[in-house]
């Protein structure tokens, strides 16, 4: 009896490890397909053939959108950055509220014919992980700590707890 | 059939090791424990999920930037957390059927599947309802809203599968089967935003300090989550000490009427 339960948990154990390992090594292997964007770096090593579509993620570089409106429509062009390269991108259409500089945008759509800029048929707005009440974000702009234009807050543990007027309201 | 195996190991003395286990794995001594802690355990999760909702909604504040849309976190993220914490308690309910057999671990299982699968459902909704406004979409495919739907639908596939034999013994084995195999995804769920790049956004709460949340919105959060799996708890005890007493009615009902034929 007692064996024969030994023998069920090494064989549960033994298909654990089997069933962990393969699916391990099936994410790591689709891990450019399980993907939800790619980054403006990703883009300018890659270089996604013009008329491919992709979806291209990053923030809104502070300084870059411009919007004209053309035949009732508005076109706007903007650049999304990871820091580290900068992709531009024209998109006609109305735009998420939270669509502003400094925020995280996911653009679905294709490179242009000439191979620099990408043209987006959707724009999605990609809200940070950062919560925070109107009186902490204005004393933090005040304080000169943060500028929601540049991108994401300062480290959490510098405004967390910090007392503001009417924080509990 | 469940009554025979019941009594057999009330009989049966302990002194076998891990006897600790076998002693509250009996259905009858989890029922006389559980039963009088019910109405408490009710009325305090009610009262913590109600003091959680209230707080977040009426009192936090709003956030800078999503302004009231942003307090759809209070039922999201405690849902998550549960639906969640639910399949990893189906999991190890299953572990225990498989290697000891244990007829609590069955019912348990039978009983956490619909409650796991409805904080599942909630969760789905309410973030949907969120990502229209905040994103532009009320559904994406990325990594985590897709892993979250799977998990869905093995809660669904486990509610099927554990009723689908006439004989419950082969419903419960081919379930556990199905709940480990399915506890594979519960990693993918958790580390999703970490491992790829998704709409979703990162994780806010983090157990090293420096939760990205200010901490009027953090309390009302915690309290809410809480409470949901203190609901949690509630809703599964209930419903497996009312198939405990149902099992028992039935076998009752059963040996009454062999004795009238």
């Amino acid at each position: 009896m007692k064996a024969r339960k030994k023998r069920r948990l090494y064989l549960v154990l033994a298909c654990g490890i089997g069933l962990g390992s393969a699916s391990a090594l099936s994410l790591a292997a689709f891990s450019s397909t399980l993907t939800y964007f790619l980054a403006p770096r990703d883009v300018l090593q890659k270089h996604p053939a013009p008329g491919l579509s992709f979806r291209l993620g990053g923030i809104v570089q502070a300084g870059t959108v411009t919007t004209t409106i053309t035949n009732g429509t508005p076109v706007t062009t903007f650049e999304v950055t990871d820091g580290q390269a900068a992709v531009p991108v024209t998109y006609s259409g109305v735009l998420p509220d939270l669509f502003r500089e400094g925020q995280g945008v996911v653009a679905i759509g294709e490179m242009q014919r000439n191979g620099t800029t990408f043209s987006a048929d959707e724009v999605l707005a990609k809200h940070g992980a950062s919560y925070m009440p109107k009186d902490v974000e204005q004393a933090l702009r005040s304080a000169g700590k943060w500028n929601p234009k540049y991108g994401p807050p300062p480290a959490a543990a510098s405004w967390n707890t910090m007392a503001v007027k009417n924080s509990s309201s | 059939m469940t009554e025979t195996s019941e009594t057999a190991l009330a009989a049966e003395p302990l002194k076998r090791s891990g006897s600790w286990l076998h002693y509250y794995a009996n259905p009858g001594r989890f029922l006389r424990l559980t039963r009088p802690t019910l109405p408490w355990l009710a009325a305090f999760s009610i009262a913590l999920t109600a003091v959680g909702l209230v707080w977040g909604y009426a009192f936090a504040p709003a956030d800078w930037e999503q302004g009231d849309a942003a307090r759809i976190m209070y039922v999201h993220v405690p849902a998550a957390w549960v639906a969640m914490a639910g399949y990893a308690a189906l999991a190890v309910c299953s572990f225990f059927s498989i290697i000891w057999r244990h007829p609590l671990a069955d019912l348990a299982a039978e009983e956490i599947g619909p409650v796991g699968a409805g904080f599942t459902f909630v969760c789905l909704v309410s973030g949907s309802l969120w990502g229209k406004p905040m994103w532009g979409a009320y559904w994406v495919w990325d990594a985590r809203l897709t892993s979250v739907l799977v998990l869905f639908f093995l809660y669904l596939g486990h509610i099927a599968l554990i009723r689908a034999f006439d004989n419950p013994q082969h419903g419960y084995r081919a379930a556990a089967i199905l709940a480990l195999v399915g506890a594979v995804n519960l990693p993918i769920i958790v580390f999703s935003v970490q491992w790829w790049n998704t709409l979703h956004q990162g994780n806010t709460i983090s157990f090293s300090g420096g939760s990205k949340i200010y901490v009027t919105m953090l309390y009302p959060l915690l309290i809410a989550s809480l409470g949901f799996y203190l609901c949690f708890l509630t809703l599964v005890a209930t419903r497996l000490c009312a198939a405990i007493m149902e099992r028992r009615t039935g076998a009752l009902l059963l040996a009454a009427a062999e004795r009238s034929a």
